[in-house]
């Protein structure tokens, strides 16, 4: 069940706790960069795809789930969203899920990642 | 006993009369001063027994002994340099057998190594404690093992069926057949990696289900996706503008996925290895094992990225690809890996020097 807080770009801080609201947060989140990461400072696949995408030179936003007071409620929302676990990585681009490691390299190899990160300004020519 | 007239004869006669007495009788010092020093040791005991037979006969011989001795040593001597030469053969026959008996012994500690190794999900012995389910664990790998070795039977077999196919030229339709096929093969082999994967990842890390010289080049747990593209490229040229700038981009996007995955499992090496040794002059670590495992069991997250990474690379081969550009693809790959294990097979049995 949605629970509205108000539009997106009027997020006002709230001791509720609703199903929504971790959802909307991690929406909220990754339409506020071209390239956001959920992560987990521990994860080693965490860290291999920050290195993927430094590798091709994009400047990815990092959440650290487990820095974070609300993190795990996150990953809980996170879980649901992907259909799987773990919750992380998880990828957005240009505010859109991507989605876990195997998304990700797919669409690399498949050539479909790179102009998706151009037309979200995270990669130039 | 003879008489002869002449001094020659007599004592030739009276030698080969007294032939197979005075084999023994020479050992007595008493009697022959001269040959006593060149007799053989071995000799020598049995003469002592058969002294007392000998005596009685002795004074009649006894001017005859300036002669006799000449020849009795000169066979003496010659019967000691037979023994000798036999001696040394026999114990060079000895030392020969030993040494190849010392390089058996080591070729059969290297097998039972291998096979303590490989059975080792057969005993069972010191790995299932930490899993619980003995069972599960021994027959996942044998299971693997036994998959595996069909596989490579059909792989083969595959490769020879595109070779013929290829230069009987057969049309594209059947071409596209036995691609879909060789990629069919491969998805066979990750699914089967994924749950050899669950049974003990360490088991593809090691490359132990891989010949030598495959293992040479093991990555994660299998080949690296962006070799194979560099061997497969140069056997299926002419390749158009497009395609050329296609698998130029597929080579990098492999090769940036990969070097993120090397980079992860560093990762993973180092965050192991600080938790095993955080505490060790304590001496109590039932903490840190926890956690290892915990991060153990993300190595198989990395093993099955690696073949996640390499299946994804073949299909984008197969669509930037011509069917008989493809077919020739999986060919050159199939004929590679061929070749590296028969370059195994070569080189365990190639002529090693003797020590």
């Amino acid at each position: 069940m949605q629970c509205q807080t108000g539009s997106r770009g009027s997020y006002v801080a709230t001791t509720r706790t609703t199903a929504g609201e971790p959802l909307e947060r991690i929406e909220r989140l990754a339409s506020e960069n071209a390239v956001v990461i959920f992560s987990v400072s521990s994860c080693c696949m965490c860290h291999a795809i920050k290195r993927l995408f430094c590798g091709m030179g994009v400047n990815p936003t990092v959440y650290e789930l487990d820095e974070d007071p609300r993190g795990k409620d996150m990953e809980k929302a996170l879980m649901r969203l992907l259909g799987a676990s773990p919750a992380v990585p998880v990828v957005f681009i240009g505010g859109k899920l991507v989605g876990a490691m195997d998304r990700v390299m797919a669409s690399h190899i498949n050539g479909t990642l790179v102009p998706l990160l151009k037309q979200a300004g995270a990669l130039w020519l | 006993m003879n008489s002869p007239s002449t001094e020659l004869p007599r004592s030739m006669a009276i030698y080969e009369q007294f032939h197979h007495i005075s084999r023994w009788g020479d050992g007595f010092d008493s009697n022959n001063t001269g040959s006593s020093a060149i007799v053989p040791a071995d000799v020598g005991l049995k003469n002592k027994a058969e002294y007392i037979s000998c005596e009685q006969v002795e004074p009649s011989i006894s001017d005859q002994e300036t002669n006799k001795p000449t020849d009795k040593i000169r066979r003496r001597l010659a019967q000691n340099r037979e023994a000798a030469r036999k001696s040394r053969l026999r114990k060079k026959a000895y030392v020969q057998q030993l040494e190849s008996s010392r390089l058996k012994l080591a070729q059969l500690e290297q097998e039972l190594e291998r096979a303590r190794q490989q059975g080792i999900y057969i005993s069972g012995a010191s790995d299932t404690g930490c899993f619980g389910l003995p069972g599960t664990v021994n027959s996942g790998i044998t299971a693997f093992e036994m998959e595996y070795a069909h596989w490579v039977e059909e792989q083969n077999r595959q490769i020879c069926e595109l070779r013929t196919a290829l230069q009987a030229h057969v049309s594209d339709i059947e071409l596209r057949i036995l691609v879909e096929s060789g990629l069919n093969h491969y998805c066979n082999l990750f699914r089967m990696k994924a749950d050899a994967a669950k049974a003990d990842v360490f088991y593809l890390i090691s490359g132990i289900w891989r010949t030598s010289a495959e293992r040479f080049f093991h990555w994660i747990g299998g080949f690296r996706p962006s070799e194979i593209l560099n061997v497969v490229v140069l056997q299926i040229e002419p390749l158009t503008d497009q395609q050329h700038l296609e698998v130029c981009n597929l080579r990098q996007s492999s090769q940036q996925a990969e070097d993120a995955l090397s980079q992860g499992v560093d990762k993973l090496q180092q965050s192991l290895a600080e938790g095993v040794a955080s505490d060790l002059c304590s001496g109590n670590y039932k903490a840190q094992m926890v956690d290892a495992i915990d991060k153990l069991e993300a190595l198989e997250n990395f093993v099955n990225q690696a073949d996640h990474l390499r299946q994804q690379t073949l299909q984008q081969m197969v669509r930037i690809l011509t069917t008989r550009q493809a077919a020739r693809g999986f060919l050159a790959m199939g004929e590679y890996f061929h070749r590296l294990r028969a370059l195994s097979s070569l080189w365990a049995a190639r002529p090693r020097e003797s020590g």
